[in-house]
């Protein structure tokens, strides 16, 4: 998805060959949660880290605000060398980056409007200024009905967004999500992600989240980075990613949004189609066995959005006919076509 | 059966000793808090993990709350003498039970706190911290006003405490309820004093609880 060209070029997030190792407990060596990191995170774009627990996720967002110091390597945030800021420096970038938290990390003994006035307050900003942002902010996540409440009064959505209007209290630029949604049922999930997404379209904010859900990255995303014991095996626009993952933690992923397709025991020559965009929508199918006289058997099927993208991924056995001319029509029509088995097209 | 009559009772001295016991908890109390408070609170930011982390200190800190609440009350009251003489300038009377009691409340306080504060969600700290607070504002708007409810749990438990070491402090000439209870009710088998003294002191309890939990049940927003 293209986004408006003021910002195209310019990383907010860039990691240059990060590194961070834990040292043991006892003796020498260490525990290694990134090695060799390198990402480059664009303003206005919203950038999902995918990865299982313990890939490193977790440290690798904590980077970005300095809640975590690199071993080696530079963590350039809007233009700073984190590492290299002092503890002024360091608290002015963490008003400019706002962070939510799977747990929502709310203050339990303060209301609802004292959780999101509270960074402001740490601001030092005048009492009339804090009142009238907090209002703004309640109004944004649609919890000004809620103000006086406290944090055990409300739903785990709710707090969420109490957790988000406290993130944008002193207007960031970037949004961190710290697997914001994982604590959350699905319809909570999908009613914050939209939240999510309008932030990062009205605001122009951009947003780094870390999860292990694909879905989420699916729906919000615009580029993901796929984690795997501190290494980045896979990185590219979700599209990609999701439709044609080469790494296997990528597949693993995938599959875990989709499910996979058991073609064992098929005869004839199994292929995947992916209809991408407005060809996800054409009787393309019905078309090539007409005309090349192939019978197929559906094995697999799949037909999502990505973020705004429609698309359909369908896998195959195809018998008798012209199997060679109906894979060249289906490309011709504008299908990707993998074949999954035997020879080549 | 005379003594159970409480002809022994003397109403005006019972309500003396009421009172000094009154004046020896509320300024030691004060006092427990004052110190023991802030060393509850560097007890635990020196610790393993926390954001001031210190090894020595913390050991060092450690070592003298530990020997300070190993020695037992009645020891502790005697040893003390010198000390508080050169303090208030007695041993005698409620001043002089004051530093006795603070001394020996304060380390015992300052443990229930240091538990309280491990008490607090990490992730409400590190919020604080993604947020743009300073060490000082995690400590003041973030952990103790979280730590809020645990803190006068353990207040509670204290003063409660501190109840019982007014009793003991009578063994020292400190006056109050226990002072009455030991030279009456104890040396001179008067049980009646023995049973008016122990009933208040068991009502004072009684009343310190109550209003502690209620403090908690308002402070407390779980």
């Amino acid at each position: 998805m293209q986004r408006s060209p003021i910002h195209r070029t310019f990383d907010v997030i860039a990691f240059e060959a990060v590194s961070k190792t834990y040292a043991a407990a006892k003796g020498p060596g260490g525990h290694a949660a990134l090695s060799e990191v390198s990402l480059a995170v664009k303003a206005g774009e919203v950038f999902g880290v995918i990865g299982a627990s313990g890939a490193g996720k977790s440290t690798l967002i904590r980077l970005i605000n300095g809640l975590e110091t690199p071993t080696g390597g530079k963590v350039i945030v809007d233009g700073d060398d984190v590492a290299a800021l002092g503890v002024d420096g360091l608290r002015a970038l963490r008003r400019r980056v706002g962070m939510i938290f799977q747990h929502f990390n709310l203050l339990s003994g303060k209301t609802v409007a004292q959780n999101v006035a509270f960074p402001l307050k740490l601001a030092g900003r005048p009492a009339a200024e804090v009142k009238a942002r907090t209002a703004e902010l309640l109004e944004r996540v649609g919890l000004s009905a809620h103000a006086d409440k406290f944090p055990a009064q409300l739903s785990g959505g709710q707090k969420q967004r109490v957790g988000i209007a406290r993130a944008l209290a002193t207007n960031p630029k970037v949004l961190l999500c710290d697997e914001a949604t994982s604590a959350l049922d699905p319809e909570t999930t999908e009613q914050i992600l939209e939240l999510i997404s309008g932030l990062n379209r009205e605001l122009g904010l951009t947003i780094v989240l870390i999860t292990h859900e694909m879905d989420v990255v699916r729906r919000v995303c615009d580029r993901v980075a796929v984690l795997e014991a501190g290494r980045v095996v896979e990185e590219g626009a979700v599209e990609d990613v999701f439709l044609h993952p080469t790494s296997d933690t990528a597949r693993r992923f995938v599959r875990e949004a989709d499910g996979e397709v058991s073609a064992s025991g098929v005869d004839g020559r199994l292929v995947r189609l992916t209809f991408r965009g407005e060809a996800t929508y054409k009787p393309v199918l019905g078309e090539v066995a007409r005309t090349t006289g192939v019978d197929y058997s559906i094995l697999g099927g799949r037909i999502h959005r990505l973020r705004e993208t429609p698309y359909g991924q369908l896998t195959l056995a195809l018998t008798g006919g012209d199997v060679a001319a109906a894979i060249a029509q289906f490309q011709k029509a504008g299908v990707r076509v993998d074949v999954l088995n035997g020879e080549g097209v | 059966m005379e003594n159970v009559a409480f002809n022994n009772v003397d109403w005006a001295e019972i309500g003396q000793a009421t009172l000094d016991t009154l004046a020896m908890l509320g300024g030691s109390m004060i006092l427990t808090i004052a110190l023991g408070l802030p060393l509850g609170v560097i007890l635990f930011l020196t610790g393993k993990g926390q954001m001031l982390e210190n090894r020595a200190a913390n050991g060092l800190l450690s070592l003298l709350v530990n020997i300070l609440r190993s020695v037992p009350f009645v020891i502790l009251l005697i040893v003390m003498i010198p000390l508080t003489v050169a303090l208030v300038g007695t041993s005698l009377g409620v001043a002089g039970a004051i530093p006795p009691l603070v001394v020996g409340a304060a380390p015992f306080f300052a443990r229930l706190v240091e538990t309280a504060l491990r008490e607090v969600d990490k992730g409400v700290i590190e919020a604080s911290f993604a947020m743009g607070a300073k060490r000082r504002q995690v400590v003041l708007g973030a952990l103790l006003p979280e730590a809020l409810p645990g803190l006068v749990a353990a207040a509670t438990v204290t003063a409660v405490a501190l109840v019982s070491y007014t009793a003991m402090a009578g063994v020292v000439g400190a006056g109050g309820l226990g002072d009455l209870a030991i030279r009456f009710g104890y040396q001179r088998f008067q049980t009646d004093v023995m049973i008016v003294t122990v009933v208040l002191m068991l009502v004072l309890v009684q009343v310190l609880q109550m209003i502690g939990d209620s403090v908690v049940r308002k402070v407390s927003h779980k």
